[in-house]
């Protein structure tokens, strides 16, 4: 039984309109405490799964956790009770793999990168060649955290050397050095630049440097509530979750 | 209580018992327990075998060098201006200088990052003081002097309350005795109240050091993150753990440890006992 929810996407550059399951067939079993750890860039269209889940859900109680992905998988590592982990590349995850920690991950979005300027663009920033020139600040995510090591692919891609004034801890923390003035320009995820709205303006980077940043997602073995976990992750890949996904920018996961 | 303890109280001839109350004792060892565990944790689990290599990597050199330098101008601009402010709050009468004691103390209470966005505001490129600042040159965000000054902005007020309570309960009499067989109200500073507070001087001053020297939050919001110029060993121990091989974070954790212990163990305590 298949029907299409309300919030349906017919977003331009997310192919055909995608077929979303009922949820209510799984709402029974998402109910009772939850907790998802999940990387900074899946904020806030987590947040807006939450907001729609109070509704078809109201049994459930869902708890956010989110920060840089490294941390967070420390966190599980040593013991946090997390049901489900959502980080935003697979190295991170493989450190819960390795140590057979979660079952077996599944990717559940992708997204992109983007050049976040102030509004306006008041720097004339056109390109990742233009992030070298020496009257930029410019500011990245580190190279320990996803963001940092896909912006480092995108530059090494373009052939360009950056010279940042920080190395941010995680993605959020360099859109708003950017969104506050302090920097003129970072790379971060398209859906970060969607939500700057209209305190930050985008710059596209061409597909042949671009990045594709998949998102892998994984039930901890441990997890306190499984039934919930599983229907969760479910509803991120193919139910409310991804239709969320979808409209803060994020591409579906490969078929 | 033991009935122990209570029989001891009745006995007049024991009435004053040489023993520490045991309840006051168990409280301290868990009290020191609770200090003790998680630094035990940190040896304990520290990869031994790759400290060598980790301390002689160029960015823990950097870090440790940082951290080193920033703290100690933190500590030496938190005296320049929190001496004469301390004294100012301890024996001048003024109007507000309640406010001015709550303002403060406020980095004491703020949470560390809220203190480097508000240095932001006020000092960044787009700040109150920071945007004049910003049109003749001056910048201090993402640099060295950024560094400094948040650490200053977040231990200064240990070193001026500390200081305060210090100014105020010195004896003024001896002022006032110096003054009148004709010392100058500089002279009497050095010479007098100086020595005076000295105790809590040293007290307030290593307080303050070791309050920058462990700061995170503000340094890594107002200045950032770029190793060899605003990377202390804090910020680079935080990079470490988000990284592929967090247990590299402990082995620079046990250096800033060490080298806490190290300034700590050599404060002899009849240096900070009021004589």
């Amino acid at each position: 039984m298949l029907t299409v929810s309300g919030c349906a996407s017919d977003q331009p550059g997310t192919g055909p309109a995608p077929q979303l399951g009922s949820d209510s067939s799984r709402a029974p079993a998402l109910t009772g405490a939850l907790t998802v750890f999940a990387a900074a860039s899946l904020t806030e269209s987590f947040s807006d799964l939450r907001a729609t889940l109070k509704a078809s859900a109201p049994g459930l109680a869902l708890t956010y956790s989110f920060g840089a992905s490294g941390p967070l998988v420390s966190q599980v590592i040593q013991g946090a009770p997390a049901d489900v982990i959502a980080t935003a590349d697979e190295v991170t995850m493989k450190r819960l793999t390795d140590a057979s920690l979660v079952e077996a991950p599944v990717i559940f979005a992708r997204n992109q990168l983007e050049i976040l300027v102030a509004p306006g663009n008041p720097r004339g920033v056109k390109a990742l060649a233009d992030l070298a020139r020496s009257d930029l600040k410019v500011v990245l995510a580190d190279d320990t955290v996803p963001a940092g090591r896909y912006a480092a692919e995108a530059l090494a891609a373009a052939g360009t050397t950056v010279s940042p004034v920080s190395r941010e801890v995680d993605v959020k923390s360099a859109a708003a050095k950017v969104i506050l003035g302090e920097a003129d320009a970072t790379i971060v995820y398209v859906t970060d630049v969607t939500a700057a709205g209209s305190r930050g303006e985008g710059i596209a980077i061409p597909p042949a440097f671009n990045v594709v940043a998949e998102y892998p997602l994984a039930i901890v073995k441990e997890a306190p509530n499984r039934a919930a976990a599983a229907a969760l992750v479910e509803s991120l890949v193919e139910g409310a979750g991804q239709d969320a996904l979808r409209r803060r920018g994020f591409l579906p996961p490969p078929r | 209580m033991s009935p122990e303890t209570v029989r001891t109280r009745t006995r007049p001839e024991a009435a004053i018992s040489d023993r520490p109350p045991a309840v006051a004792i168990a409280a301290a060892v868990v009290g020191g327990l609770f200090f003790a565990l998680p630094l035990a944790g940190l040896v304990w689990r520290a990869p031994w075998s790759s400290v060598a290599a980790e301390l002689a990597s160029q960015p823990a050199r950097d870090a440790l060098r940082l951290s080193m330098v920033t703290s100690l101008a933190a500590t030496a601009v938190a005296l320049v201006l929190g001496v004469p402010l301390a004294w100012v709050q301890a024996r001048v009468a003024y109007p507000g200088k309640r406010v001015v004691r709550a303002l403060t103390t406020l980095p004491m209470v703020l949470p560390p990052v809220v203190g480097g966005v508000a240095l932001l505001l006020a000092l960044g490129r787009r700040g109150i003081v920071g945007s004049q600042l910003d049109r003749i040159g001056v910048n201090l965000p993402f640099t060295t002097a950024g560094a400094i000054l948040a650490q200053t902005f977040v231990a200064m007020p240990f070193l001026v309350l500390t200081l305060e309570a210090a100014f105020r309960s010195a004896d003024h009499r001896l002022e006032e005795a110096a003054r009148t067989l004709g010392a100058t109200r500089l002279c009497v500073f050095r010479r007098v109240t100086l020595p005076l507070v000295a105790p809590s001087l040293l007290a307030g001053t290593v307080l303050c050091w070791a309050r920058a020297l462990g700061e995170f939050g503000a340094t890594i919001t107002f200045a950032g993150n770029l190793e060899g110029r605003t990377q202390t060993l804090p910020l680079f121990v935080y990079v470490k753990l988000e990284g592929s091989n967090p247990e590299s974070a402990i082995v620079l954790s046990l250096v800033l440890l060490a080298v806490s212990l190290a300034v700590l163990i050599s404060l002899r305590d009849r240096w900070l006992t009021v004589r």
